[in-house]
């Protein structure tokens, strides 16, 4: 069994911020590019307010922090196998983004308490398009760019954090 | 086969509703025949407008023949009501952009964009039909709608969402491209219908009914609370407000740009090719418009069109362009949309604005003047601005000598215009007064000899001893009605006697059933057609009645200009003199800044001495 004092907090932490923020940028491109209106900065922060602005400001940060917290998952995997590579980190965000589309994103307006339900119309308090299955409310590219922004962030991870130390090295 | 005159309704028919980032015109047959989203010069959702066939419309209205159609603003708002009366029943359709006041929108979301339709029956029965046809991107692109059930019709396209919620049951068309309902409501029933535009984020799905009422509700306090600021308490106070509103529905809120008109390529001649795209900001009109803001009262407003002026100049500055978009942006390059068949068969359509490159001299006094007037509210410029300023003031003295392309944007090449030169010696003027007041350093010496050679160019030139009247361009002997702005701007005393034969001359060869042409109609501009009077100049000739105290002609005129509203008060640019009918693009921003200065001037002179607005010394 893996001790989970072989952990290197750090290294998961710092990579998990950088690929969280490549994420980040490759979702806002495509939401520029008009590919998709899928944006899990503004799902999250409305969470916590109806302000437009605010709910960004909020869910960006949020976001992050889940972001780094999910790395140390994927270096708990990388640790538990004494392994990582690129290819490996990629594979597992594969199985990352098809359960966010899969499991999370249709439980989504279950969760969240401004979203509307998907069997009843909007109420005053709940608004928020919901994702639909495999969030393709949010348009057809929604599910292909989804996986392959959680495919960078597993690759990066992978490829980066073994240079951290540990107890891989 | 449709003739044009049945396809299309006269501009005047035509009311504007917004949310100070877009609007939209709806028609007295309740039909929204021109909307663009996200922004007043973003592609069309809605372009009847400028092709019956195939622009698309979203229209509310009774089934049966309509005996009269009746509309108003409700009180000062920008909502609009129009009320349809049929051989069973009376019904009445709500118009509105919703807006609110900034809390609002941090206590619930709100769609980036919505139109919100309330149809009610007011008196006996009436059957009600309901058609959704939008064609997004100028009617460029053939999608189709996506039924999601109680969340409404999604037309999902670009990043951007369309959705369609209806308490009149409405279906898809077969191509499901189009939706269409019809209802029979009976006295008391009222339905909601709501069109959103939400992109690059999860939708917010529009709200009908109570909340749909409360919204409207908000909305009409938002609007009243605005019109009530106005500080403007004269004989002319309900077409002074229901200006200043117009004036606010065009002002673009994120960046505090007002935009010329909201729409594109309505013909200034019918079947001619005066279409152009005025969905820009022009700097030609910003130190009137400043002054039109300033003295209603709406300082907030002021200040961010002043930011943005120099925001927005600055990146090309000390070079000046005639216009800009809402964010600044220079590149507005000019194309024709050959698809539409344009307003009554009157093409081209143009997007983007081929006159954006022209060089305009004027521009230089109107942006200097603007940044006098808000120094002389604000009493602060910050450092940045003051060196913009100088280098603007630096480039007049280097360029003034060059003929340009004029106020007029006339499309027949550069002439030495009498206007812009005047305005070259308003900026350097401006400049000076600002250094003496310590808000600005300039080399006054270099200022005062060239404001001296300007001066003496446009005394020597630009004056026709044998009309006895200032003209168009230097050595010339055409009139033209930008000449009355001469002692708006402190150029020239209106009372002097060049003025005042300047005004006679104009008045004889511009003037046609109370309104004044620009130019005369047969000068060379580029192009063949005739246009028609132009409703900025009217409100112009009548402000020099006032500052020559000529007060009940002045006064006279004004109503008389007025009086060529369409019924709820608003302009085109253009009005035809001989029918009364409105040409070019509507409604129209300068045309409502033009009756605002003219009733406060005339009101001050009424108050004031005449001779308080001018300040110059005039030597002739």
């Amino acid at each position: 069994m893996t001790s989970l004092l072989a952990l290197n907090v750090g290294s998961a932490l710092l990579w998990g911020l950088f690929a969280t923020g490549l994420l980040t940028l490759l979702m806002s491109g495509s939401q520029g590019l008009g590919w998709s209106r899928i944006s899990f900065p503004y799902m999250i922060g409305s969470m916590f307010t109806s302000h437009r602005g605010r709910a960004m400001g909020i869910g960006f940060l949020v976001h992050l922090a889940v972001g780094m917290s999910f790395a140390l998952l994927y270096a708990l995997v990388f640790e538990s196998w004494q392994w990582a590579t690129w290819w490996l980190g990629g594979l597992l965000g594969v199985f990352h983004g098809l359960f966010l589309l899969a499991v999370l994103m249709p439980a989504l307006p279950d969760l969240h308490p401004r979203m509307a339900s998907t069997h009843h119309g909007p109420t005053p308090t709940r608004q928020l398009e919901p994702p639909g299955f495999l969030a393709l409310n949010y348009g057809r590219s929604t599910p292909v760019l989804t996986i392959v922004g959680h495919i960078v962030y597993g690759m990066l991870l992978g490829l980066f954090y073994p240079l951290g130390g540990g107890g891989l090295l | 086969m449709h003739s044009p005159d049945d396809q299309y309704a006269p501009i005047e028919d035509y009311a504007v509703i917004g949310d100070c980032a877009s609007a939209a015109l709806v028609g007295t047959d309740g039909a929204i025949d021109w909307l663009c989203w996200p922004r007043f010069d973003s592609p069309s959702i809605f372009a009847a407008l400028l092709d019956a066939e195939r622009g698309g419309r979203f229209q509310v209205r009774p089934t049966q023949d309509v005996s009269s159609v009746e509309r108003r603003y409700m009180g000062d708002t920008n909502v609009l009501e129009t009320t349809f009366t049929t051989e069973t029943g009376v019904l009445r359709l709500t118009d509105l952009m919703p807006v609110g006041p900034p809390e609002a929108y941090r206590r619930e979301l709100w769609p980036t964009h919505e139109i919100l339709r309330r149809v009610e029956c007011v008196e006996g029965t009436v059957p009600v039909q309901v058609a959704c046809e939008p064609q997004v991107e100028y009617a460029q692109l053939d999608l189709s709608f996506e039924d999601r059930g109680a969340h409404g019709f999604f037309y999902n396209y670009d990043g951007a969402v369309l959705i369609a919620r209806s308490e009149v049951p409405l279906t898809p068309s077969p191509g499901q491209n189009a939706l269409y309902g019809e209802q029979t409501l009976r006295a008391g029933d009222r339905r909601f219908l709501s069109l959103t535009y939400d992109d690059e984020a999860p939708a917010v799905l529009p709200l009908l009914g109570d909340h749909a009422q409360r919204k409207l509700a908000r909305t009409i306090n938002y609007w009243r609370d605005w019109a009530g600021q106005c500080e403007y308490d004269g004989p002319y106070r309900d077409a002074v407000v229901r200006s200043a509103l117009t004036l606010k529905l065009m002002t673009f809120a994120p960046s505090g740009a007002i935009v010329a008109a909201p729409t594109t390529s309505l013909p200034e001649a019918i079947g001619g090719e005066r279409n152009w795209d005025y969905r820009y900001c022009w700097l030609r009109d910003a130190a009137l418009t400043l002054r039109a803001l300033y003295e209603l009262g709406y300082e907030d407003e002021g200040r961010a069109f002043f930011s943005w002026l120099l925001h927005t100049t600055r990146p090309t500055a000390p070079e000046l362009q005639v216009m800009y978009d809402v964010h600044g942006n220079t590149n507005l390059t000019e194309r024709t949309l050959s698809h539409l068949e344009g307003y009554r068969q009157s093409p081209p359509v143009r997007v983007g604005n081929g006159a954006h490159d022209q060089l305009q001299l004027d521009t230089y006094g109107e942006l200097i003047s603007a940044a006098y007037e808000f120094v002389r509210r604000e009493h602060e410029l910050d450092p940045w601005h003051r060196r913009l300023l100088v280098s603007l003031g630096n480039e007049v003295c280097a360029r003034w000598e060059e003929p340009d392309e004029g106020i007029w944007e006339v499309r027949s090449g550069r002439h030495h215009h009498t206007f812009s030169k005047a305005m070259c010696w308003v900026a350097l003027e401006r400049l000076l007064a600002l250094h003496e007041e310590g808000y600005v350093t300039v080399p006054v010496d270099r200022y005062r000899t060239e404001a001296a050679h300007i001066r003496a160019a446009v005394e020597e030139q630009g004056y026709n001893e044998e009309k006895e009247s200032y003209v168009a361009t230097f050595g010339g002997d055409r009139l033209d009605a930008s000449l009355l702005l001469l002692p708006t701007y402190g150029y020239k005393e209106a009372t002097s006697p060049r003025m005042k034969s300047t005004f006679a001359r104009i008045h004889e060869e511009l003037a046609q059933n109370g309104l004044l042409h620009r130019y005369p109609p047969d000068t060379d501009d580029g192009f063949t057609s005739e246009e028609g009077a132009f409703g900025l100049c009217s409100f112009w000739d009548e402000e020099m009645f006032a500052r020559l105290g000529r007060l009940d002609e002045a006064r006279e005129k004004l109503g008389e200009t007025i009086g060529y509203a369409n019924d709820l008060g608003l302009f085109a640019e253009e009005i035809d003199p001989e029918t009364g009918a409105f040409l070019g693009n509507f409604p129209q921003a300068f045309t409502h800044v033009g009756l605002i200065n003219a009733a406060i001037t005339i009101t001050k002179a009424e108050e004031e001495a005449p001779t308080a607005l001018h300040e110059q010394p005039d030597p002739q």
